[in-house]
């Protein structure tokens, strides 16, 4: 079986990372190169860059991006943001790229999967899905002698773009995972809008419902805080992949103290 | 660097050649990307990449010329790496697609990886297992793991077994070849331009190598 991957997320505005950090030793800690070459030495499996820049020179953005990684750091990427069409996809490819992660572009227009599939192959394209409770359903049962439990909000997750902003209508993550596979995504990068910045630890419950569904991998997304909600991730959730962001960035925990943890808690991964 | 390796990266048009030039560059080699004859036979070393398919694959490296220019330079002790379907074209044939035959420099065929159960393709980092001493695996342990993707391998084999050309294994539902070496053809069915530390040693121990290998004719 292929070693569980630890993936690092670099949040990219204007070629500039947009989460904070306080390494030290970097020259520039807003250059998302040196901080990619910085993970790629601390052990990272896999780098996601997320560009998130608003301008029309999106496009321009992310093949520099992608070139100047493919330069100078020798391990798998994947780009998401802005990828819309096959042309985007292979400029980023023909950049360096490993990989492009797709999301409101597939759910606009399904059949892109199916494109990028038949022209790069599954394993360059990663579906994203940014999934979050439904929480306006009613709880099991209202009798006074038997209370809904606390917290219960029934086991299903809308999907939604912008941000976590807008509901996709009619879309389900779970079935919607199933079927951007079907189209043609080889992995999924499944974040929890839930969980996503509160530091509480992966929705493993999310993570176990899309694993459980879809016969590629699946990267779980969204909450980690410590590095128990990792392995946490992996062994309850069914994950083959963590990502993380802000536990990294901010330098509470190297990805060498990440492998470390998942290894000493019986999860193969790359040392 | 006046006496760095000139590596030729050969492009047929297909797959990413950026990342393979940018990290024989990162060890210090001369990197070109090209197919031009003069400079393929002015080079102290070529590798062959490559992603897709195997039939597609042979039909451009025919139709350009290469698998002719592939096998002087092999012939005349250039060293050659090939990797990922690169490897593969090294090898006689492949089931892949209805079927093809390969560049034939080292013998045996390619067929689809037996992993019953398991997702293919394989994707992501495996321990890889020297299963002899070599070159170009010097300075990196045994059980390194390397990063991989595909759904075809490599089973060296030829006149009677072809053991002594299998360099290093992996495990994916069984135990698959993923290096080959016999005299100066090198085959590698991992990335090592996407394999970190370890695949950025054995490009370096490839340029090496080619730097010691003899003047090219």
């Amino acid at each position: 079986m292929p070693l569980k991957r630890v993936i690092p997320c670099l949040d990219v505005d204007a070629g500039r990372v947009v989460k904070g950090t306080n390494f030290v030793g970097l020259r520039d800690a807003g250059d998302p190169v040196e901080l990619a070459e910085r993970y790629d030495a601390e052990g990272a499996d896999e780098l996601v860059f997320l560009d998130i820049t608003a301008s029309h020179e999106r496009r321009e953005t992310i093949v520099e991006l992608a070139r100047r990684t493919a330069d100078n750091v020798f391990i798998p990427f994947t780009i998401g943001g802005g990828i819309g069409s096959v042309a985007d996809a292979q400029a980023v490819l023909d950049a360096g790229a490993d990989k492009v992660s797709v999301n409101s572009a597939a759910l606009a227009r399904p059949e892109l999967l199916t494109e990028l599939a038949d022209q790069f192959g599954s394993q360059c394209v990663v579906i994203a899905i940014d999934a979050k409770r439904d929480v306006d359903e009613e709880p099991p049962t209202s009798s006074p002698t038997c209370a809904a439990p606390a917290g219960w909000f029934g086991g299903t997750w809308g999907v939604y773009v912008k941000g976590g902003r807008e509901r996709v209508p009619g879309r389900d993550a779970v079935a919607w995972a199933r079927e951007a596979v079907e189209r043609g995504a080889g992995e999924v990068l499944l974040t929890s809008m839930d969980r996503d910045g509160t530091n509480d630890g992966y929705d493993l419950e999310l993570t176990r419902a899309v694993a459980d569904a879809v016969p590629v991998p699946v990267i779980a997304s969204g909450g980690a805080g410590e590095l128990a909600h990792l392995s946490a991730a992996i062994a309850e959730g069914g994950a083959d992949a963590v990502l993380c962001a802000s536990i990294f960035h901010y330098g509470q925990h190297t990805v060498a103290e990440a492998k470390a943890r998942l290894a000493a808690d019986g999860i193969e991964v790359r040392r | 660097m006046s006496d760095a390796a000139r590596i030729v990266v050969l492009d047929y048009g297909m797959g990413n050649l950026r990342s393979v030039e940018k990290a024989l560059e990162h060890v210090g080699a001369r990197a070109a990307i090209g197919a031009d004859p003069d400079e393929v036979r002015a080079a102290d070393g070529l590798i062959l990449p490559g992603v897709g398919a195997f039939p597609r694959a042979m039909e451009r490296i025919r139709a350009t010329g290469l698998d002719e220019l592939i096998a002087e330079r092999a012939a005349a002790g250039t060293p050659v790496l090939g990797i990922c379907l690169g490897l593969q074209l090294l090898f006689e044939r492949s089931e892949e697609l209805g079927g093809a035959t390969g560049l034939g420099l080292l013998s045996g065929a390619v067929t689809r990886l037996d992993a019953p159960g398991l997702k293919v393709p394989n994707i992501g980092w495996a321990p890889v297992r020297w299963e002899r001493e070599s070159r170009l695996v010097e300075g990196i342990p045994s059980e390194t793991p390397f990063y991989l993707v595909h759904s075809f391998v490599a089973r060296p084999c030829g006149d009677g077994p072809r053991d002594e050309d299998v360099l290093g294994t992996a495990e994916y539902g069984e135990r698959f070849v993923c290096a080959a070496e016999r005299d100066n053809v090198f085959g590698v069915q991992f990335h090592p331009e996407k394999s970190s530390a370890a695949g950025l040693r054995l490009l370096a121990n490839f340029a090496g190598i080619c730097a010691k290998a003899p003047a090219a004719a």
